[in-house]
């Protein structure tokens, strides 16, 4: 009990030493854990928000869409089949609304409420002649909202409201489960694209009629066991061959449309969190070793006053484990709290779809993962510091530098920041190789989020033809997720650079010290320092490029990916390395400017 | 404190150097004058914490001073800037450490070559000079070796040629046999001897009375100031081993 209190009071001693450290040490292991828990709650988020719009609306088990209203009344009368509303016109229309078209299935409703699948309204009113009420992913994606006015077939009407459903997959997925649009002869070759979009009864009739084309019919079935929607869907579409109407769409089918754009993020959000992770593992790795470098001499009089070398060892760790775990704990808040954002995709149903669950294994999973991260990262230099001489450490000598005979050779053609860079770097091989694989994995997370507008973009015009239509949800959405997860790599990314500069500064006073005692200029000995991050920088940078776009390949399921403009790849690579340059230029400039004698007496002592 | 027959090289004026402030001020260095002859030798004496080291390192540039001058080759170096001070120490000052300050991962012959690559010599001119000067300290056939596999005295032998590297005016030697045994501390003995008889300019930081007298002039030092200065006519020339204590 007495040596556990003491490794407690020597580990609390040890992090209060070096808050700052402490402090980024907690921001990296807290991003790692942030995306990790992004990835675990948006698995378990997809079923919730339809759910709850199903009850909120009285959502159907199964819609038909049928050829003529009395292919209703045989299913109403079908076994099973305990509540139903309909059957309800249903016509093609072409929507326009300011500058953009689209394609809608109009859908003729009664101004009462319906006994199945009544929407609900998030803004406005119900339907009434001349008004109409547009699904919530279709009125965001066309900039519209209650009270502007829009067109349908031509004929102008009123958005009196918005409005979510259960019976229909958000916009653009509304033909996903299936659906009967008889397009108007305008939106032929039109986009694939369909919104939704409720009318009066006579008003359906009447847009129908403008395109000479008789409706289609639309019938909200319920059943006394909602689970056999789906075989009960099969058999009659099995009864009813030929491809088109009639047929029935389980809720099933439309609940695994609507998930399409959270699979898409996880799609992404899944690697992501991978990368992160490594990122993580890279920053703790480099902190973990900086902080060893300061540690040394404190060990020495931990093992000189008579800690084991276990003791010594596992207040090393604990250090670093006990910020893993208070990064953990806040990567498991920032996650759960950041899920709603990336799932609103789920409020084009009823409302937000309020906080995710996160389940207790997810929890453990995310934890587990934070204290693994540290402990991969620290766990090797613990031991080694803990079984260094009592002398050596007490001395307070550094880890012995490698010796790169080629490089050393190499450099003294090359101008003095250079020659004192690339000896620094060669002085310590693995740190310059950390720094690369970082600044590769920065470099392609960015080239991801480029070369994903870039195929999007390519994508949108495939569809559109080059006209103007609205918005892809699922594009915005995941340019989103993207645009977050970098954000985090970035994060993690500078936070890196920093650690490995500070870490390279620390290592390099005495012989940066030495060079400034033997002329170098602090310009040339800040640059030295600076070149140590820039030079395993730059091979990153071009390493990071088909790395990114490899990464968006894999995550796209192997489909085909389009390769941004050069002048794209060449900006985000060099930006990011100037940017590394720029961030290690402090504590480079910083180390340059201690004063010799003082490195040099404690040296000597 | 002194007058010299040749032309002086160094000057220091009233120099100080002061830590801290009010009751914790300390003077590490208080009003020292000081004027080293070209191709003379000096040797610094006095016991730890009097201020050498200090001095010496405000000598070299490599510490600014608190208020007083200083004067290296004709020109004033205390209120040079850092880049200045830098190109001054790479021309004009050759350093020898107590804990001889080689690079580890570094081979003798690239420790020595060391200044003159940072002075922007060619590449294969700053070998040269190092292979040349690690014969002249008795080294050429340990040139390829790394600080590790070297003894001390053969280290300290390493940093002198590194001093010498950019033919400086002076060389200043902080302790430099102060982490040697006694055989060793011949070795390098004799290559400062040899260094004064060939008209380089040494100013020597020690405590040990040997190494004092193998100088032209002796200034003894305490809490931060001159105290005493012996001229010593005839320096070290002959029983070398003798001084130190050895048979030779």
């Amino acid at each position: 009990m007495g040596r556990i209190l003491l490794a407690c009071s020597l580990t609390a001693r040890g992090l209060r030493r070096r808050p700052a450290a402490a402090a980024l040490l907690l921001l990296a292991i807290t991003a790692a854990t942030t995306v990790l828990t992004l990835g675990l709650v948006l698995r378990g988020v997809t079923s919730q928000p339809y759910q709850r719009t199903r009850a909120a609306t009285n959502g159907p088990d199964e819609v038909a869409y049928l050829r003529a209203p009395a292919q209703a009344a045989a299913l109403v009368r079908a076994p099973g089949v305990t509540g139903a509303s309909g059957p309800y016109p249903v016509a093609g229309a072409l929507v326009r609304a300011g500058g953009l078209v689209a394609a809608a299935e109009a859908e003729g409703r009664d101004q009462a409420a319906a006994a199945v699948d009544q929407p609900k309204l998030t803004a406005g009113t119900w339907v009434r002649p001349g008004g109409v009420v547009l699904e919530r992913a279709f009125a965001e994606a066309l900039g519209v909202g209650a009270g502007d006015r829009i067109t349908l077939n031509g004929r102008w009407f009123t958005v009196t409201g918005i409005a979510v459903t259960a019976a229909s997959p958000p916009y653009p997925d509304r033909c996903a489960a299936g659906c009967v649009v008889p397009f108007p002869p305008g939106a032929r070759g039109w986009r694939s694209d369909v919104g939704v979009a409720w009318v009066t009864r006579p008003d359906a009739v009447a847009l129908a009629a403008s395109d000479a084309a008789p409706p289609a019919y639309l019938e909200n079935l319920t059943l006394r066991v909602p689970s056999r929607a789906a075989a009960l869907a099969t058999a009659y579409d099995a009864a009813h061959p030929g491809g088109g109407a009639p047929f029935l769409v389980p809720w099933q089918s439309i609940q695994a449309a609507d998930t399409v754009m959270i699979q898409a993020e996880r799609q992404i959000l899944d690697p992501g969190a991978w990368i992160t992770g490594l990122l993580a593992v890279a920053s703790v790795a480099v902190l973990a070793g900086g902080r060893m470098t300061e540690a040394t001499r404190r060990v020495g009089r931990l093992k000189a006053v008579g800690c084991t070398p276990g003791l010594v060892a596992a207040v090393l760790l604990a250090e670093n484990l006990v910020v893993a775990l208070a990064a953990a704990a806040a990567g498991l808040a920032a996650g759960w709290l950041a899920a709603p954002l990336l799932t609103r995709p789920g409020a084009y149903l009823v409302g937000a779809p309020g906080a995710p669950s996160l389940t207790a294994p997810d929890a453990g999973l995310a934890v587990a993962v934070a204290l693994a991260v540290a402990l991969a990262a620290t766990l090797v230099p613990a031991i080694r510091a803990a079984r260094a001489s009592t002398a050596s450490a007490l001395a307070d000598s550094a880890r012995p530098p490698r010796r790169g005979a080629a490089l050393i050779a190499a450099s003294a053609r090359l101008p003095v920041p250079l020659l004192l860079g690339l000896r620094l770097v060669a002085r310590r091989p693995r740190r310059a190789a950390l720094g690369a694989a970082t600044v590769a994995l920065t470099v392609g997370a960015v080239v991801a989020v480029l070369t994903f507008r870039a195929s999007a973009a390519a994508a949108s015009h495939a569809i559109t033809g080059g006209t103007s239509g609205p918005g892809y949800p699922v594009f915005a959405r995941d340019e989103q997720v993207l645009t977050v997860l970098t954000v985090v790599l970035l994060t993690l990314a500078v936070v890196n650079a920093i650690f490995t500069a500070w870490a390279t500064a620390l290592d390099a006073r005495r012989p940066a010290t030495l060079a400034g005692a033997l002329g170098a200029t602090p310009w040339q000995v800040g640059a030295g320092l600076a070149a140590t991050q820039l030079l395993p920088a730059l091979p990153g940078a071009v390493a990071g490029i088909p790395l990114g776009i490899a990464a968006l390949a894999i995550a796209n399921d192997g489909g085909q990916v389009t390769v941004p403009p050069a002048w794209w790849l060449a900006a985000a690579a060099l930006g990011t390395v100037l940017a590394v340059a720029g961030l290690a230029a402090g504590p480079a400039l910083l180390g340059a400017l201690r004063p010799a004698t003082e490195i040099l007496k404690a040296e000597a002592a | 404190m002194s007058e010299t027959a040749g032309a002086s090289v160094l000057r220091a004026r009233g120099l100080s150097k002061t830590y801290g402030k009010d009751a914790a001020l300390v003077r590490a260095v208080d009003g020292v004058d000081l004027e080293v002859a070209a191709g003379e030798t000096v040797a610094i004496m006095g016991p730890s914490g009097c201020g050498k080291s200090t001095l010496l390192h405000l000598l070299g540039g490599l510490d600014r001073p608190t208020g007083g001058e200083i004067w290296l080759a004709g020109r004033r170096v205390d209120q040079m800037s850092e880049k200045a001070l830098a190109r001054m120490r790479r021309n004009a000052v050759g350093f020898v450490f107590q804990a001889f300050h080689l690079m580890e991962e570094l081979t003798a012959v690239e420790n020595v070559e060391l200044p003159a690559l940072l002075a922007g010599r060619p590449p294969r001119a700053a070998r040269r000079r190092a292979t040349e000067l690690l014969d002249r300290v008795g080294l050429g056939d340990r040139a390829g070796f790394l600080p590790a596999a070297l003894s001390g005295g053969q280290r300290q032998r390493v940093a002198i040629a590194r001093a010498l590297a950019n033919e400086p005016v002076v060389v200043l030697a902080d302790e430099p046999t102060g982490n040697l045994d006694s055989a060793a501390t011949v070795e390098v003995l004799r290559l400062f001897d040899g260094l004064h008889a060939a008209g380089q300019t040494l100013v020597i930081v020690t405590h040990d009375s040997r190494i004092a007298a193998t100088a032209g002039r002796m200034i003894a030092m305490r809490d931060g100031a001159f105290i005493d200065e012996t001229r010593l006519t005839g320096g070290t020339r002959g029983d070398l081993g003798a001084l130190a204590g050895l048979d030779g």
